[in-house]
């Protein structure tokens, strides 16, 4: 006689006290401490950061930890923590202009007023396993004079598309209003079209791995935008508030971000000349790969603004932003994992009715 | 859970969800799109209907939860237990003691009575979603009642297979008004949506939109005259309880084919038994 099964409860106990010691390991080995997380993996923290839309160093690092690594799931805590939080306020646009850089290429121009500086980059190094790392003896002498920590630039750095702007070779950006509101999705439900500002946030909490490999189908024909990366910067920025009380900018916070503008070839439509257009991504700490297919992405949705006939996947503006959070594509795909015996039933007695229908014989 | 508020969700948020929720009253069928929060639980495992019930549910309230019919389903286990946790209300699996109950993909055989209400998780609330991917395209569908392609396409399922081939969430028209997908339930709990004297409230987390059908509010399932809406029978009896009329789960017994027919709704089939029990049948 079959019994109903039971103990959905006791199951889910026990599987949360396997997931616990699974996530310690071995216990010989020493356990992980944030800071060493904080430093060592600083680029996941980053990325962490960034697509979990919370600037907390600390609370990012303790989400990996308590992930097991799983990034995604590190961007899901840190989501449903940054959920319960109050907004006090809204700060002041962050300006770029002043950033501290420590890294600026431009691909556009050989040389420009404050130089191409290449700061820490994975680029040029050789991929080759540093067995060294391996050993514990990671190499770095902290006494030599080359190895010091990233020196920031002394001056602001004008900015590459600032450059074109005055001699009208890109489209001019409104420089827009200050006090007017700013959307926010994580508040009110996404309508479409979009404006632009909810598009950029919903890229910059995009998946990497979905915006990159859309940037990249973007190179590739589908919905092709002619990029140059006019500049690429990573440093740090203050971040200010006005507070009501005060009524004069108060500098609340300094954070590390990832700024790329694209520059993409316009031949001009009936209503504009020929220019460059802007293709914009900006993120939480280093996350160059992010920032560079983010302007591509955000380049390709703005072609109806630009008279541009959308014709793929990347320019359409629904497809891309309702499918970029890996918080809701990584629960909707997970959901088939719960429970369907209801549905499949039905179904079950649909499809045996339609092959009784059909004359089918059972079994075969 | 000291560090967070009664039921989770900051008050802020809760009048949000509930100002929407009376809309969603107001214009029974109407998918309301609301600030959908974050939750500490996976989109797609019921974060709407966890969401509304946490903005409804009060200190006297009398909590259920089931997922597939049963209330001891390993994600029915774990809302029930978030509710626990953040609210300290009393929970049952008894449908007839419970004010409030959140449901996945079933309403209870037990009959609801004027003030309980349902809550349903909803994955996908666009009826038309299928047919129509896009969503500026469906609202506008939805405000012109452009429903001809879903009758199209319950017609093209009877030329195809002499019957329409929709056996859950089959499309409802509200009040004479709105098509709604009337989460996925089995059609064969369809009928039970109509003028049911219950509040039923039905969310998407993940696709940000609440409705609702008001207590006795008409919900007609789109059919045709000469092939008119019908639910599925089985030509067995519940292996426990020896229901008849209700919504069976098929278990499969052995390799060998052997299968039994059970209650899929899991406290009525208990409370049967203990009847019988009681009556020594």
């Amino acid at each position: 006689m079959y019994v109903a099964v039971k103990g959905g409860e006791r199951a889910i106990e026990a599987a949360h006290r396997l997931l616990a010691s699974e996530r310690r390991g071995d216990p010989r080995v020493p356990e992980l401490s944030l800071a060493q997380i904080d430093q060592q993996l600083a680029l996941a923290v980053d990325r962490v950061m960034a697509e979990g839309s919370l600037y907390d160093r600390e609370l990012a690092a303790l989400a990996i930890k308590q992930s097991r690594g799983d990034l995604i799931e590190a961007i899901f805590l840190l989501r449903a923590f940054r959920t319960t939080l109050p907004r006090l306020g809204m700060s002041q646009p962050v300006d770029t202009g002043c950033m501290l850089v420590r890294r600026r290429i431009s691909a556009t121009f050989k040389d420009l007023p404050g130089g191409q500086i290449l700061g820490p980059t994975f680029d040029y190094t050789h991929r080759l396993l540093d067995f060294d790392l391996a050993r514990g003896a990671d190499g770095v002498d902290p006494t030599a004079e080359e190895a010091g920590p990233p020196v920031a630039a002394a001056e602001p750095l004008p900015r590459v598309v600032d450059l074109l702007d005055r001699e009208g070779l890109i489209e001019t950006e409104a420089a827009g209003d200050d006090g007017a509101p700013v959307g926010d999705l994580t508040r009110e439900p996404i309508a479409f079209p979009a404006s632009r500002g909810v598009r950029l946030q919903n890229l910059a909490r995009a998946d990497e791995g979905f915006i990159l490999a859309l940037g990249y189908a973007t190179q590739r024909g589908y919905g092709r935008n002619h990029p140059f990366a006019g500049e690429i910067r990573v440093g740090e920025v203050s971040v200010e508030v006005i507070p009501e009380e005060l009524g004069f900018p108060v500098e609340i916070a300094e954070i590390s971000i990832t700024e790329c503008q694209m520059v993409n070839q316009f031949r001009g439509s009936a209503e504009a000349p020929p220019q460059f257009t802007r293709g914009y991504g900006l993120c939480f700490g280093n996350s160059e790969r992010k920032a560079m297919a983010m302007a591509l992405v955000d380049r390709a949705l703005r072609c109806r603004e630009l008279g541009e006939e959308p014709a793929s996947a990347t320019q359409d503006e629904e497809f891309v932003l309702s499918h970029s959070d890996s918080v809701e594509s990584s629960g909707f795909v997970q959901h088939l994992k719960l429970p369907h015996y209801v549905d499949f039933q039905a179904e079950l007695v649909l499809v045996r009715d339609l092959r009784a229908a059909a004359g089918a014989v059972p079994g075969r | 859970m000291s560090h967070y508020n009664f039921a989770y969700l900051d008050e802020q948020t809760k009048r949000m969800i509930r100002r929407s929720l009376l809309k969603a009253v107001a214009i029974p069928g109407y998918q309301v799109p609301f600030g959908s929060r974050e939750m500490p639980l996976s989109y797609g495992w019921g974060t709407g209907g966890v969401q509304v019930t946490a903005s409804v549910i009060g200190p006297g309230d009398v909590l259920k939860v089931i997922d597939q019919g049963a209330d001891d389903t390993t994600n029915a286990v774990s809302i029930r237990r978030f509710f626990e946790r953040t609210t300290g209300v009393r929970t049952t699996s008894r449908t007839d003691e419970a004010t409030l109950i959140q449901s996945r993909h079933r309403i209870p055989e037990t009959p609801l009575a004027a003030g309980q209400i349902l809550v349903l998780q909803v994955p996908i609330p666009e009826p038309l979603r299928w047919l129509e991917p896009r969503e500026a395209e469906t609202r506008t569908m939805h405000a012109l009642e452009e429903y001809g392609v879903m009758h199209v396409r319950l017609y093209e399922d009877i030329t195809r297979h002499g019957k329409v081939a929709q056996t859950y969430e089959y499309p409802v028209i509200v009040n004479g008004r709105y098509l709604m997908r009337p989460s996925p339930i089995p059609k064969f709990d369809n009928p039970k949506l109509d003028r049911n004297p219950a509040l039923l409230l039905f969310g998407a987390g993940r696709e940000k939109r609440i409705y609702a059908v008001p207590p006795h509010t008409s919900v007609r399932s789109l059919d045709f005259e000469d092939h008119p809406f019908e639910i599925e029978r089985w030509d067995r009896a519940c292996a426990l309880c020896g229901a008849t009329e209700a919504f069976l789960d098929e278990i499969i017994t052995d390799d060998k084919g052997g299968r039994v027919f059970v209650c899929s709704d899991t406290d009525f089939c208990s409370h049967r038994r203990s009847r019988g029990v009681e009556r020594g049948v």
